[in-house]
């Protein structure tokens, strides 16, 4: 038998062991004062990029451990679902590891840590909703929960020195979107040059497209069609013809054909009575000569998801034929002109009625900044975007978790046998969060988690770590606010992960594929 | 054999094959076979029951599985050995025939071999060891007929279902929300039963994944759910009291399977195909519309004309929809599958009450749901986790839950489960023994050995001094002539099976001690192997 194996003892070392590698490799991120990765590329040297996002760090590194797999797993969907705490969630898996494995020395046997686990888990999505508060009601007063949410996402980021200025541009293009949770209608757009704070989410739209030869750069009242059609060679969709002519005379009648064709849709498409035509495919220069002499304002090659964001601003749909323009909504804007941004040029749209996409336009010096404020940004977006949906919120900064470790650990009084023991490493694994936030700030951990631990003995359930001060701080007052779904979702997926790798004992591999 | 020539034109033999083969005979085969055989069943026996462990498998592509259903282990291992093939294979045939007890079947083989060993050893044949355990099978058989109780249930009271299920869920990783998956499983079960005809079509069940949330949030869908979104961004994402258009011909002018050429040779000619392949967009779309249909689901993809012209007409479409889910589709609202687009009248259209598309988290990941069908004869139990595997494990778990239920509805009987009826079957076949005269007599008694097994793996895996265990079991079993006493895996404190509410199915089990015993005869009748390796 060729069967690559690691059994019992062995096969759970080898979890514990690459469970807890990966968790340390991630844990310096984590939190304010958590430091950065440069990622290099294994296939081009010149790749690299700098990030402190726990998902986009663990996407990229390879790993042969199958437990640390799991955990690069766990983050990805952390990453999909709610897309924030992507680091946490892999950090508390390790702790729930490191936590076991110190039991699984004393002899204690997995599926009682797990039964442990499962009664911790329970008490503590308990203490968390219970911690968690809805502030929707009152507009005002949940936009600066939004804001605070997202000034907290951000401040372990590369924005938080301009924190304040990404939360309103973040909190402002959620908003936008209505409820929608489809961030793809929030484009990104990066441009090298001047530094982060000249950012700025742009009232209408832009689009990183040139308008046609010879058209006018300036559009007032424009009434625009969205359009998905071919404009460079119109071929006719019925299969097996070919053209076959007897003359040369002929080959120019059929190409005249094909022209008059061509014109004849580019009649239609004007007959709409529009005065910008923005098209998902290529315009030829025929078409496009057409539209300029009939004073139409046409946009070639914007790509499937600028299509789809561009109907979403202007309110046009996004249209393919073009026999019936009484059926054909059109989109409408103030003013299309075109910008200069740095160095490119690029078409803005504004003034739109009821615009649901917006763009919001990031500066900054290089490259590796700007993609990493990108991440950053769309973590904020992510979580605010999801927060519409599930409005509760709970305090960050190490707060809610020892909160919950609290709870865990009266349970643990309560529950008789050897689980009570897989209890009480929840809880500590728990308090291993705020610790760690403490370690990377270079803060005396041991002595604040142990005051954070008495503070919240004493009742006082708002206190937290200060990351500014390095002491205990009312996390009320200093706004620092995460989101329940994150929290609730990181706790769950972590558990079942050190759950489900805690259940094997057998590691069989197949021979690699030969390549 | 082949004859060359050097060069001094002197032939040579050059004797390949010889090379290129391995043979094992007589006792050293089967030896190497047993072997093999009891080497997989220390591999999954760990697995068993409701303290079993899992097995994370890692695949050629290092794509990682965490599992301990048997079927799926078996089927993920790295296997080259012809005996490990067979093992396979069986593991196989119980799960498509029954569903569970996929780890049970090998373990079981594994132990029999385990055992014929010994006696080979002392000097019984083969054969005498294969018909010795043919007929240990039937007693073996016929006591656990004997054993088995009747459960009832209706369409209103299905607890004993579940209870069922319940024992099938409680070894999987999923065993935190055992109940409530077993719910769904009995649940979607009896949706699409024939309680008449006793009869479950299992395929109307469908089991749909996508990672994100917990395992809590798992769901029974009384419809179907599509893993697409609408084909224009801007159709309408719910349609209430949807009319569907099932096709199967795709959006675009008829390709005839006949080999032809459409010569274009003069303007007008070109014009009028023009013209002609508008009409054939236009048609298409009427046709569908005048049909009355206010949703249509298509089997192939559409051009953005086509697209368009359906957006235009209200009509939300979604496109490339699979085979499977067509018929799904087809069955659960009553419409016909259309494969031309002349065919299509109002009576041919599904219904659904309710429709629609809905995102999942933050990357643009969309379902479609088909609620409140007409027919209500498709279901659709749609699995949330925090990871892949957990997803992929719980689908099995269900998978299992939903085949047991099934045997249930064919044959309501059952035995207790814990080892409960190994360690019955077990004395009943060594109480056999004794009245035989002949040397087989040693071999059922063998068999009876290895039907210990499964309650000795079930005590060791639950932390239970597994001798101890099992020869209190035993001595109980006789003392009280209760066959329902088995292995207290979870320390509830007794150990009678009735009061614990852990059942099996008695086909499960059946097939079971039938696969395992014919696995065994037939790896014991193998005397000769002969390996060719391959090229390289």
């Amino acid at each position: 038998m060729n069967l690559d194996q690691e059994k019992d003892k062995e096969a759970r070392i080898s979890s514990f062991v690459g469970a807890i590698a990966l968790s340390e490799l991630v844990s310096p991120t984590l939190g304010p004062k958590g430091m950065d990765k440069i990622l290099q590329s294994m296939s081009n040297n010149n790749e690299i990029s700098v990030t402190n996002d726990g998902a986009t760090i663990l996407k990229s590194i390879h790993m042969s451990n199958p437990a640390a797999k799991i955990l690069i797993e766990i983050s990805k969907v952390q990453d999909d679902q709610v897309g924030d705490g992507t680091t946490s969630v892999v950090v508390l898996a390790g702790e729930l590891l490191r936590e076991a494995k110190r039991l699984i020395e004393l002899k204690i046997h997995p599926q009682i840590i797990i039964s442990g686990f499962r009664k911790a888990k329970a008490v503590a999505l308990k203490a968390l909703e219970k911690a968690s508060v809805d502030k929707s009601k009152d507009k005002e007063a949940f936009r600066k929960e939004l804001l605070k949410l997202a000034g907290t996402t951000l401040s372990s980021k590369i924005l938080k020195t301009e924190k304040d200025k990404f939360s309103e541009i973040a909190v402002d293009a959620v908003l936008r979107l209505k409820g929608s949770t489809n961030l793809e209608s929030i484009q990104i757009l990066k441009k090298k040059g001047g530094s982060l704070k000249d950012s700025y989410i742009e009232e209408g739209f832009i689009l990183d497209k040139k308008i046609g030869v010879g058209q006018p750069k300036r559009l007032e009242n424009a009434k625009i069609m969205v359009a998905n059609t071919p404009m460079d060679t119109d071929k006719i969709k019925i299969f097996g013809t070919t053209v076959k002519v007897d003359s040369s005379a002929k080959v120019a009648e059929i190409e005249k054909a094909e022209r008059d064709k061509m014109i004849n849709k580019c009649k239609k498409i004007v007959a709409h009575g529009i005065n910008c035509f923005i098209n998902r495919q290529l315009i030829y220069n025929l078409p496009e000569q057409y539209f300029t002499d009939n004073g139409v304002l046409s946009i070639e090659h914007a790509d499937f998801s600028g299509i789809e964001r561009l109907a979403l601003v202007t309110g046009a749909e996004i249209v393919s034929t073009f026999d019936n323009p009484e059926k054909v909504k059109l989109g409408t804007a103030k003013l299309i002109e075109e910008i200069m941004i740095g160095e490119d040029k690029l078409i803005r749209i504004s003034g739109c009625p009821d615009p649901a996409a917006c763009t919001i336009v990031l500066r900054g010096s290089s490259g590796h900044i700007l993609d990493e404020a990108e991440r950053s940004l769309h973590d904020a977006l992510a979580v605010l975007s999801q927060v519409q949906i599930e409005t509760r919120t709970v305090y960050g900064g190490g707060c809610i978790e020892v909160l919950m470790a609290k709870d865990v650990e009266e349970e643990a009084k309560k529950v008789s046998g050897k689980e009570s023991l897989a209890v009480e490493a929840f809880a500590n694994a728990l308090r291993q969060i705020p610790k760690i936030l403490c370690d990377n700030a270079g803060f005396d951990s041991n002595q604040i988690v142990a005051q954070l631990k008495a503070e919240h003995y004493k009742g006082n359930v708002n206190a937290g770590v200060d990351m500014n001060l390095g002491c205990i701080g009312d996390m009320q007052q200093l706004g620092v606010v995460e989101s329940y779904k994150v929290k609730y979702h990181a706790l769950l997926s972590a558990t079942e992960a050190a759950e489900m790798i805690l259940r094997v004992d057998n590691i069989i591999k197949s021979q690699p594929r030969r390549k | 054999m082949n004859i060359a020539f050097d060069e001094y034109g002197r032939p040579f033999i050059i004797m390949r094959e010889q090379d290129m083969k391995e043979r094992l005979t007589g006792p050293e085969a089967r030896k190497a076979n047993i072997l093999i055989a009891v080497s997989l069943m220390n591999i999954l026996k760990t697995s068993l029951g409701p303290k079993g462990m899992d097995k994370i498998l890692v695949s050629p592509d290092g794509e990682i599985t965490v599992t301990n259903d048997g079927a799926t282990i078996l089927d993920n291992m790295d296997i080259t050995n012809e005996i490990e093939k067979l093992l396979v294979e069986l593991s196989k045939g119980q799960d498509d025939e029954i569903g569970d007890g996929t780890t049970s079947v090998v373990v079981f083989a594994g132990a029999l071999l385990e055992q014929a060993q010994k006696l080979l050893d002392k000097g019984i044949h083969p054969i005498r060891i294969a018909d010795g355990y043919e007929h240990a099978c039937k007693i073996a058989v016929e006591h656990l007929k004997k054993i088995s109780s009747e459960i009832t249930f209706d369409r209103e009271n299905y607890e004993t279902l579940i209870t069922a299920a319940m024992t099938s869920v409680s070894s999987k990783v999923v065993n935190e929300f055992q109940r409530q998956l077993s719910e769904i499983a009995v649940k979607a079960v009896l949706t699409v039963a024939d309680l008449e005809r006793k009869d479950v079509r299992i395929d109307l069940i469908q089991v749909q994944g996508k990672t994100g949330g917990s395992l809590k949030d798992t769901q029974l869908i009384d419809g179907i759910v599509i893993d697409k979104e609408m084909s224009h961004p801007q159709m309408q994402k719910e349609v209430s009291d949807a009319k569907i258009a099932i096709l199967s011909c795709p959006f675009e002018p008829p390709k005839p399977k006949t080999g032809y050429k459409l010569n274009i040779d003069s303007v007008e000619k070109y014009k009028k195909l023009q013209e002609l392949e508008q009409k054939y967009f236009h048609d298409m779309v009427k046709l569908v519309k005048d049909s009355g249909a206010n949703l249509v689901l298509c089997q192939w993809g559409f051009d953005d004309e086509a697209n368009h012209l359906l957006y235009q007409n209200e009509l939300p479409s979604v496109r490339w929809v699979g085979g499977v889910e067509m018929e799904l589709i087809a069955l659960a609202t009553g419409g016909r599958i259309v494969p031309r687009f002349s065919e299509l009248n109002e009576k041919k259209l599904g219904l659904a009450g309710h429709v629609k598309e809905i995102p999942l988290g933050t990357t643009n990941d969309n379902i479609i749901v088909l609620e409140k069908c007409s027919q209500k004869k498709a279901v659709c139990i749609f699995v949330r986790g925090g990871n892949k595997m957990v997803v992929d494990e719980a689908k099995r778990s269900l998978h299992d839950a939903i085949c047991v239920t099934r045997n249930l509805i064919r044959d309501n009987k059952i035995v207790y489960g814990g080892g409960a009826p190994e360690i019955s079957c077990s004395l009943a076949v060594s109480k056999a023994a004794d009245e035989i005269s002949t040397l087989e007599q040693y071999a059922i008694r063998s068999f009876a050995d290895a039907l210990d097994q499964i309650p000795i793996s079930l005590a060791e895996n639950s932390g239970l001094d597994p001798i101890e265990t099992i020869s209190n079991l035993k001595a109980n079993q006789i003392k009280t002539n209760n066959p329902f006493l088995g292995v207290d895996c979870l320390g509830k404190g007794t150990e009678n099976m009735k009061e614990q509410n852990v059942f099996d199915t008695l086909a499960g089990k059946i097939q079971q001690l039938l696969l395992a015993t014919q696995m065994a005869k037939m790896i014991l009748k193998i005397d000769d192997v002969i390996l060719h390796h391959g090229q390289n």
